[in-house]
């Protein structure tokens, strides 16, 4: 059957109330290059044709057996208890509360889960979360020029760099200038941002210094440094953190950041083709209503018991409109209550012994490619759990490997020409010695 | 109900008290029983220039927020620092300690374009 939601008549009467003959005068502004052209739709197909032809297609996924993925998603054991928590009804299928006090339970996830990335980040209010790390980034960004009135902002380039292209794209409506901040690239150098250059590329009209721990390239920054390179020229710091290195790194509060952005997908979320993921953010209470979305309070009710509230709203778009501190309220509820169930089920010690077992074998990994002469750290000075190594001729050997079944990484050359020859290797708890073994000997028979 | 005769009202329900070159600002105590108990102000940074009729804060109460517009132009000498630990002074004093800035006048004549307490009683009556 056509889907048909107009008639013929109905559509000679629209035209004809707007003064137009016919639908292609309607569109005859737009080029033709741009036109749909004719469809070549393929005639209807029974149910089960489609499924084969599904099936066929989900052949087609190359499921690798050993990858070294990483550059901003990290695939991390996932308790089971994560996805029973998240899979119950009461919160899987409830949207945005808005009659939110009538939903207690959802707000008292919300309110544990902003309360757990406080600790864990060491500042004194966090949102309800938003769609992700690169949109926490650049929501951050803004939020500093709110703050300190200034129009321009600076970011590292040791920042990934998708999220600095969404945040030249957050910036570009508002008029925000966005200055990138070299880092070190060269061959055996320190791959981080230099405090000395923060200070003199930062003039009085810069409004945050944005900042990542650890950077792209999974060297340690030195946060404390730039945080205060940033405060002599007036501007805030920006710290965007990856949350499960806080186990074992300096926690943001503590070194002087103003904001903090992270994604949030390394806690309970596995890697996933386009999400969903989760953004974090948080700040010091000074400048709580010039955070954006949402946020979650406690209080007492008349009889003196506790309840939760969405709080401080007059920040958001359905009360201050086009002065809202970001026209952009959802949040990511189920995600952030994945991070909230992973940090509850892991606790303290456990996410610590992620990050440990994380960093170990990246350096197993770092030596075992050095030992054997395939690759060696392209940067020098402490990284976390993903290192940056120079192997000749890596695109080719990257591809050759796939074909294998072994993803060598990254390949930081498609952002980074300076980083052409350079594969960027990621491990966490689930790297095993056999994948360190499998890509160094893959590495070896491509040289 | 009446207002004090020595100061001058805007539409947008500030008021204005000039003394030669130097004027105090405020919301009426109309505003601020129409807003209802305020909890929040945004006070304008001293040393910001402001232009009559545009905005320059905000006043957050339990039931509303809504922008500040400056009755008067002119360069921000003093913000009522109190107002950031009591925004409810607003509410109880709004002729008296619960004004909002002070300004160095950009334009003194500006004043004539702004409303007497009667016509400003007439108005909100």
């Amino acid at each position: 059957m056509t889907y048909s939601p107009h008639t013929d008549s109905d559509r000679a009467r629209m035209l004809e109330e707007i003064g137009v003959s016919s639908v292609e005068e309607l569109f005859a502004d737009i080029p033709a290059a741009v036109r749909a052209g004719a469809w070549d739709i393929p005639p209807p197909l029974a149910e089960q044709e489609v499924r084969a032809e599904l099936v066929r297609l989900a052949g087609r996924n190359r499921i690798p057996d050993v990858s070294f993925l990483g550059a901003g998603a990290y695939r991390h054991l996932v308790p089971a208890v994560v996805s029973e928590v998240i899979g119950r009804p009461e919160f899987s299928t409830s949207y945005t509360p808005y009659q939110p006090e009538v939903s207690q339970g959802t707000l008292q996830s919300i309110y544990e889960f902003q309360s757990l990335i406080c600790e864990l980040t060491g500042m004194e209010v966090a949102t309800a979360s938003h769609y992700d790390g690169a949109t926490a980034t650049a929501e951050a960004a803004l939020m500093a020029c709110r703050l300190t009135r200034r129009h321009r902002v600076a970011v590292s380039a040791g920042v990934s760099p998708d999220y600095r292209r969404v945040l030249e794209t957050y910036c570009s409506g508002p008029g925000v200038e966005v200055i990138t901040v070299p880092i070190d690239l060269a061959d055996g150098g320190s791959g981080t941002t230099d405090p000395a250059t923060v200070a003199a590329l930062l003039a009085d009209d810069v409004a945050c210094l944005v900042a990542a721990q650890p950077n792209f390239y999974g060297q340690v920054e030195p946060m404390r440094e730039l945080a205060d390179a940033a405060h002599g020229a007036g501007a805030l710091f920006v710290a965007v953190v990856e949350p499960t290195s806080l186990a074992i790194l300096e926690a943001p509060g503590e070194y002087g950041a103003d904001l903090v952005a992270a994604e949030g997908q390394p806690l309970g979320i596995p890697v996933s083709f386009g999400g969903p993921y989760v953004g974090l953010m948080a700040a010091r209470m000074a400048s709580v209503r010039q955070m954006p979305g949402r946020l979650v309070g406690a209080t007492r009710d008349v009889q003196g018991r506790r309840g939760y509230v969405l709080t401080l709203q007059a920040r958001e778009q359905h009360i201050r409109r086009e002065k809202a501190a970001s026209n952009i309220c959802t949040n990511q509820a189920l995600m952030a209550l994945a991070a909230a169930a992973y940090l509850t089920a892991v606790g303290p010690q456990g996410l610590r012994e992620v990050a440990e077992l994380g960093t170990t074998q990246a350096r197993h990994l770092a030596a075992a490619l050095e030992a054997s002469g395939v690759a060696e750290r392209r940067f020098s000075g402490p990284y976390f759990a993903e290192v940056a190594v120079r192997v000749p001729d890596a695109a080719r050997r990257h591809a050759t490997l796939a074909e294998r079944g072994i993803v060598a990484g990254h390949l930081p050359g498609r952002e980074e020409p300076a980083l052409a020859d350079t594969l960027l290797l990621a491990t966490t708890e689930l790297t095993t010695d056999a994948d360190i073994e499998r890509l160094v000997s893959a590495l070896e028979e491509t040289r | 109900m009446s207002y004090p005769d020595d100061l001058r009202y805007s539409k947008e329900h500030e008021w204005v008290r000039v003394e030669g070159t130097r004027a105090t600002i405020g919301i009426t105590s109309f505003a601020a029983d129409e807003l209802g108990d305020i909890v929040f102000i945004e006070l304008p940074e001293v040393g910001a220039s402001l232009s009559q009729f545009a905005s320059f804060g905000v006043v957050e109460s339990v039931k509303a927020v809504s922008d500040l517009y400056a009755p008067i132009g002119g360069e921000v000498t003093e913000v009522n620092e109190a107002l950031r630990d009591g925004p409810e002074l607003l509410n109880s004093d709004p002729f008296g300690d619960g004004w909002i800035a002070r300004v160095e006048l950009a334009d003194p004549s500006e004043v004539e374009s702004l409303m007497d307490a009667g016509a400003y009683a007439a108005e909100t009556g």
